[in-house]
């Protein structure tokens, strides 16, 4: 056990540091672009210096460099730091890049990862349907190949950022006749298109991120299929997986932590700072040992899949998704105690819009809700107690009804 | 970084869990729990041999020389195993002499510690919660012991105790004229509790500072203990409920059961790295050990408890009878959570620690 990085991934910090204080904030003219354009700049540069999706090999726009989790958690370490915009659109990077890589034809890497990359191109993900959810094999969108077009008519629901993205990857029923999981193909969509209708939801706590998706009659070129007719299923689970790691991050419940103990110091409760009252110090003690949990447990499986033991830390990869979801709900639910009152006024303007921004008293009320959100997502909290329930105890399977 | 287990960590940890398989399967456990403490002795003695004694003795006194994290993998698997043994105590009271005992004193005790020719243990609590240094009240005075100490573990037959006095001060005292034991009945069967009268015992200070780290250690084994014992029940529980059948199925087949057995993992498993960090900060990052000790004690000590208490419920009526193991390993996290003060109390230290 050596929790140093070494040497080596000492003076790698140290370089991506200086990138990053020579590259953000942008200087001049540049500083006056619109905020999506400065992101764009920086991640080309990035990508240039081979810092960011630094294994994606270079014929699509990055550095091919080998694959060392280490390597990329000290990158990630010194971003996060540096406040630059690394993270750009998760659904293009982490999700849609992976699949393409693993089931893409050349043409369409070549096409659509190096904007991808740098965020010239923005994607959401078509796959929940109102009739849909955690049973997403049983969706009826669907796709019809006439000639060389595929036809779409259908709706999908939830679906973030559909109204900016330029690109959708999705989900549609291609073999109607075919059992449900095998009659599924994985599609590319562009968003700018004739007779696709976005119309945005409201969120609870009053934000506009996901949106329903309607198809009348959409024409796609045919080339647009990543893998084989009816193999969509299978391409789709390429991508969940990275949206699970994604989630299983501990950067954010750090974050939310430090900006919670932060708020204990600020507010006051019987006159007071809230931190020293007894109850908010054992919350938040309790709350740290959540957060060490996971960042433990992320230590671990870093450590095993940088000696090629992914299997010893299987479970724990398992657990990591509805472990992040408990942890950011605990710390949302001890941010609002400290903050009742604030907690029984609407929250409006930047408070209610999600990202990583600082987190204000009314951005703790949002918080709070959105928190929820986690627990929905990429896989719902229920969805993910079968799974440990069966790959991590070896329980069996839940009962399906005929025909499944 | 590498947060991992060395090839002879796991080795270490795999050789202990085929003896506790071989030696001390449940049925032997069941009995000696049960009141025939005639093979406990075998078990210590079969660990002594295996070099347990004195695996945090340095070499040049007989020992393996290794760490806390070691001792620690060994508590892990004597928790999964329940394994009634007086490990806790003795590797506690040894730690201490490592850390706080002089020359003359390493010299005289380690080498017969190490080989298990003496036995040792702690004695730490005073009535009233009085479990940390701070709040001793015992008193060495001129090289003799006055007080009273309770809750100690395995002190019955224990030739040497490791004891907690005012001013945070720990003594060493031989068993013998002017210290009684007197055993109490034990909820954990497995680890017999008792009282120490001290009636001017003759003593020996160990160097300032020793007691925070025998501290610091115990809460590392008991949290270990406490998550190989919760991980087991974890199992155990999984196992019944593929057996067990109601309505023409087995339990596990019931999404209620399903989703309370992966609640039950899920509290206790990923926890792992919270009670190595803390043996490894112990050993190599000693600024942040008190720290990370007591938040790994207060955290999975509570998380263990709250899977015992769905263990039992998962069991539905058999699991509330004496009949049935769970029981066992219930009360043997009830001692990890509550032995050493509550998950509040040290959860109140790590407010303090972060500067709160």
């Amino acid at each position: 056990m050596n929790l140093q990085f070494g040497e080596a991934y000492e003076r790698l910090r140290t370089e991506v540091r200086a990138f990053c204080a020579g590259s953000w904030p942008l200087r001049g003219e540049e500083a006056r672009l619109p905020e999506r354009e400065q992101a764009i700049a920086w991640r080309k540069r990035a990508l240039a210096a081979g810092w960011l999706s630094r294994t994606v090999p270079a014929a699509y726009g990055a550095a091919g460099r080998a694959p060392d989790v280490m390597a990329e958690t000290v990158i990630r370490q010194e971003f996060d730091r540096a406040g630059v915009p690394h993270r750009g659109s998760v659904q293009g990077t982490h999700m849609l890049v992976p699949t393409l890589l693993e089931c893409g034809t050349e043409a369409q890497r070549r096409a659509y990862i190096p904007p991808t990359l740098t965020g010239e191109m923005t994607w959401c993900q078509g796959y929940s349907e109102p009739g849909s959810g955690s049973d997403l094999a049983s969706l009826q969108s669907r796709a019809e190949l006439v000639g060389d077009e595929w036809v779409l008519s259908g709706q999908k629901i939830w679906t973030s950022q559909a109204t900016e993205a330029d690109m959708m990857f999705g989900l549609f029923r291609t073999e109607p006749n075919a059992p449900k999981h095998a009659g599924i193909s994985y599609l590319l969509i562009p968003m700018k298109m004739p007779g696709i209708d976005v119309r945005p939801l409201t969120m609870m706590q009053g934000g506009v991120d996901f949106c329903e998706v309607f198809f009348d009659d959409v024409r796609v070129p045919a080339k647009n299929i990543v893998g084989r007719r009816g193999e969509g299923w299978k391409v789709s689970r390429a991508t969940l997986k990275h949206e699970r790691m994604l989630i299983g991050d501990s950067t954010g419940a750090r974050m939310a932590y430090d900006a919670v103990v932060a708020l204990a110091r600020q507010v006051e409760r019987d006159g007071r700072p809230a931190i020293q009252d007894p109850g908010v110090r054992q919350r938040l003690a309790e709350i740290a040992g959540f957060v060490a949990t996971q960042e433990w447990a992320i230590a671990r499986m870093l450590s095993a899949i940088h000696r090629n033991q992914d299997a010893k830390v299987a479970s724990e990869m398992l657990m990591a998704k509805l472990l992040s979801t408990d942890t950011q709900q605990r710390i949302a639910k001890l941010a609002l105690d400290l903050v009742p009152e604030e907690g029984l006024r609407e929250p409006g303007g930047e408070d209610v819009v999600m990202g990583i921004k600082p987190f204000t008293r009314g951005r703790w009320v949002s918080q709070y809700m959105f928190s929820l959100a986690g627990a929905i997502a990429g896989g719902a909290s229920n969805i993910q107690r079968n799974i440990i329930g069966e790959r991590v105890l070896g329980l069996p399977r839940d009962a399906r009804p005929a025909g499944e | 970084m590498d947060f991992s287990l060395t090839d002879e960590q796991e080795l270490l940890q795999e050789t202990l869990r085929a003896f506790v398989a071989n030696e001390c399967p449940p049925r032997k456990v069941r009995a000696i729990f049960d009141g025939d403490r005639g093979e406990a002795p075998a078990l210590w003695k079969g660990l002594v041999e295996m070099g347990i004694a004195g695996l945090g003795v340095p070499e040049s006194h007989g020992g393996a020389g290794l760490e806390l994290l070691e001792l620690a993998l060994v508590a892990e698997e004597l928790g999964r195993g329940c394994v009634p043994v007086p490990f806790l105590g003795h590797a506690l009271a040894t730690l201490a002499l490592v850390h706080g005992g002089s020359p003359a004193q390493q010299a005289r005790w380690l080498p017969r510690l190490a080989g298990g020719e003496l036995r040792a243990t702690v004695a730490l609590a005073e009535t009233s919660g009085r479990w940390l240094p701070e709040a001793w009240t015992a008193e060495l005075r001129e090289g003799r012991l006055i007080g009273r100490k309770e809750l100690v573990p395995d002190a019955e037959g224990a030739d040497l105790f490791v004891v907690g006095c005012a001013g945070g001060v720990l003594a060493l005292v031989e068993t013998g004229a002017g210290l009684a034991v007197r055993p109490e009945p034990t909820l954990d069967r497995g680890r017999p509790l008792a009282t120490l009268a001290l009636e001017g015992a003759p003593a020996a200070g160990l160097a300032p500072g020793a007691a925070e780290r025998l501290r610091d250690a115990a809460c590392v084994l008991l949290a270990a203990d406490a998550f190989g014992a919760a991980h087991q029940l974890v199992r155990m529980t999984a196992s019944y409920a593929m057996t067990r059948q109601q309505f023409g199925q087995p339990l596990a087949q019931f999404q209620a059961v399903k989703h309370q057995l992966a609640n039950m993992a899920l509290e206790i498993d990923p926890t792992r790295g919270l009670w190595w960090y803390a043996a490894h900060a112990f050993d190599h990052a000693v600024a942040d050990a008190p720290r990370a000790a007591a938040l790994a004690k207060a955290h999975i000590t509570e998380r263990a408890q709250q899977v015992a208490r769905d263990a039992v419920e998962a069991h539905g009526g058999i699991g509330f009878t004496w009949e049935s193991d769970v029981q066992i390993w219930f009360k043997r996290v009830m001692f990890d959570r509550l032995w050493l003060g509550l998950p509040e109390l040290h959860r109140e230290r790590v407010a303090q620690l972060e500067g709160w």
